[in-house]
């Protein structure tokens, strides 16, 4: 049976996360009450994972760091069909940059023990760096793609998967274990079921600290973060704006002069 | 021979070519390094992996390099995860580099994050403007939080980050700059777990937005499909490239290759006419040095109003269409 670790995020609710921002005075960030959700791209994740245990059965490992609230999105995916929800919690592990959290997550894989197929987002909708994908496959010493679209062909051994660039694509043949990292092209995730949320009632999740991974404090977290952030600033915008103002058809009229006086329209 | 010592090591560039043409975003970032290494008394160098790439590296020497280190081979034709990683980590584990810069192009999302986990440094995405600081640190950009926050590597090496092509300028090229070429050799022992068997290229429809004189873009305020498909009219009736914000994105209305701003594509257009947008950094570092700049908002108190040169106060779903009758009448008057 295929063993599959999906690594899931929770983000700040991407419909709020604007009233995040940085004072303009103190420079520090305005920590407004925004709710965690699961991060958009990894609900593709979970859905490629469910979907490939409904056609092939499979075990379904549900993996995220995060602070405790996270934990309801780890129970969201056990809703969706996960088998096994796994919270990696810790204060030692706040102020992780991409690398501290692949190193996190490559521990926590690691502890799940053997996977055929490792699911990432492409992206998170905050840190949207994309790197945690390919540094956590690094880190396990394990092939990666990235922007996976389709996948096409599952043989025992090797996986044919269709991979996004600009302008077009790549066909990529991948040797298992493999992770990949999916787009919302993959798929449409299915939305939560009533019965789905109450089997997953039934299922724990375990929540693994520092201890349970046996890991160094400095590898983790702030402190094993290779960056950091040095200096944050509020910005100035130089235009002046003047707002076209009447009718409707009169603003359309009046931005149209502005523009053909500009020389960007011409009349036949 | 006198041997010149550097107090730091290179700043590298790590260069993307398709088909043997070397994309513009890495002559750009090249002559971003230029300005580095000359503040820092270090030399340019670049790494070119491909195939049949003679001419390209004497144009990026032209560009600012002192050496170019070459792989050309068959194999490196197009980029191999594996093969490019291993070749590229072990010159940084030889050459020492300061700072790693990598477009941020489909593979500049994918090798700087395999390389920078085998180092164990730091890596920044999506940069928009890169800095040393009174310490010589790089000072890597990035908007967040309605702000910029600067992100910097302090102890690890190389200092790796990412940027978007049109996030620096192009340089001139100096034909008559001296620089060396190295060549480097296909390393053997490679895993080989992963294969490109086909790359299938298609044809971008309509304008190319990182060239275009005028940019229409549209945000979430366009509110449905049908709202969408009208602010697509207007880009066409202004021949203008259409752009794109993540929540239009993310709604499906456009694909990914239309998204301007830090994570998306960089645009200079002498018009840029935003719509239903809310003028978010994220999304408006993704335009430089636009003459003229215009939004639609349905809410006067709109940020993106203080980012304008000309503001309309209305609902977009009503105002496009009747902009674009507008237009036509004028078009043919
Ligand atoms: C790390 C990171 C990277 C990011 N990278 C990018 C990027 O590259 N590009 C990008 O675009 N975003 C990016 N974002 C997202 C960015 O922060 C904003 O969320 C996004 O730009 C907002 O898009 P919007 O203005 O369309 O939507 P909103 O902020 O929701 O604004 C919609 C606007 O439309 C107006 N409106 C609503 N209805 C109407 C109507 N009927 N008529 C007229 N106006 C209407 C509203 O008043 C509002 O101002 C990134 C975010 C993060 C965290
Ligand atoms: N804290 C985290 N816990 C679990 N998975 C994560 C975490 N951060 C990032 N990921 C995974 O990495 C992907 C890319 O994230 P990012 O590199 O932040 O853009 C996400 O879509 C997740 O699949």
């Amino acid at each position: 049976m295929l063993k599959i670790v999906v690594c899931v995020k929770a983000v700040p609710d991407p419909e709020k996360a604007d009233q995040i921002r940085i004072d303009p005075v103190s420079k520090a960030l305005v920590r407004a009450d925004v709710p965690l959700v699961l991060n958009p791209l990894d609900k593709n994740a979970m859905e490629a994972a469910v979907q490939l245990k409904e056609q092939f059965g499979a075990h379904v490992s549900v993996l995220s760091m995060g602070p405790p609230p996270a934990a309801n999105v780890v129970k969201e995916c056990l809703a969706l069909g996960a088998d096994q929800g796994i919270l990696l919690s810790d204060r030692a592990f706040a102020g992780a940059d991409a690398y501290a959290t692949a190193y996190t997550l490559a521990r926590g894989v690691e502890k799940i023990g053997s996977y055929d197929l490792i699911l990432c987002g492409r992206a998170s909708s905050d840190g949207s760096t994309e790197w945690v994908g390919p540094e956590l496959a690094t880190l396990l010493d394990t092939p990666i793609v990235t922007m996976v679209e389709e996948i096409i062909e599952y043989g025992d051994e090797w996986w044919k998967v269709k991979s996004g660039l600009d302008n077009g694509y790549r066909v990529v043949r991948v040797k298992l274990p493999a992770v990949l990292t999916v787009t919302r092209e993959l798929n449409t995730p299915r939305t939560l079921s009533f019965s789905g949320i109450i089997k997953a009632r039934r299922k724990q999740i375990s929540q693994w600290g520092i201890d349970d991974l046996d890991i160094p404090e400095q590898a983790v977290g702030l402190k094993g973060s290779p960056t950091i952030v040095s200096e944050m600033t509020t910005q100035e915008s130089t235009r002046e704006v003047e707002m076209i103002s009447g009718t409707r058809e009169e603003m359309a009229e009046r931005l149209i002069q502005k523009l053909a006086d500009a020389g960007f329209l011409a009349s036949s | 021979m006198t041997t010149v010592e550097f107090r730091h090591g290179p700043v590298w560039v790590i260069a993307e070519q398709i088909e043997g043409r070397v994309r513009a975003v890495s002559f750009q970032l090249i002559g971003h390094a230029r300005k580095l290494a000359d503040e820092l008394g270090a030399p340019v160098e670049v790494i070119l992996l491909g195939e049949s790439l003679d001419e390209p590296a004497q144009q990026l020497i032209a560009a600012g390099a002192d050496t170019v280190y070459l792989g050309d081979d068959p194999d490196l034709a197009f980029y191999h995860p594996e093969i490019y990683t291993e070749m590229i980590v072990r010159l940084a584990q030889e050459r020492q580099p300061e700072i790693m810069l990598i477009g941020s192009t489909p593979m500049g999302r994918e090798l700087p994050a395999l390389v920078a986990a085998r180092l164990r440094t730091g890596l920044t995405a999506h940069c928009i403007d890169l800095v040393l600081n009174e310490n010589m640190i790089l000072e890597q950009k990035v908007p967040g939080y309605g702000g910029l926050i600067s992100i910097i590597c302090p102890e690890r090496r190389p200092q790796m980050a990412t940027a978007a092509r049109g996030v620096f300028p192009s340089p001139e090229l100096d034909t008559s700059r001296p620089g060396r070429v190295a060549p480097l050799v296909v390393p053997k022992e490679i895993p080989h777990r992963i294969e490109t068997l086909e790359i299938v290229r298609e044809e971008p429809e309509g304008v190319p937005l990182e060239s275009a004189a005028v940019v229409v873009a549209g945000g979430a305020g366009a509110g449905d499909p049908g709202g969408w498909r009208e602010i697509q009219g207007l880009a066409r009736v202004l021949n203008a490239a259409l752009g794109s914000t993540r929540p239009a994105v993310d709604e499906g209305w456009t694909e990914l290759e239309t998204m301007i701003g830090q994570s998306g594509k960089v645009v200079s257009p002498e018009l840029y006419l935003g719509v239903g947008l809310s003028g978010e950094l994220q999304h408006m570092v993704g335009i430089v040095g636009a003459k003229v700049m215009v939004a639609v908002n349905n809410d006067a108190k709109s940020p993106v109003f203080e980012q304008v040169d000309y503001g309309i106060v209305d609902d977009c779903r009503e105002f496009v269409p009747v902009l674009i009758e507008k237009i036509r009448e004028y078009q043919t008057k």
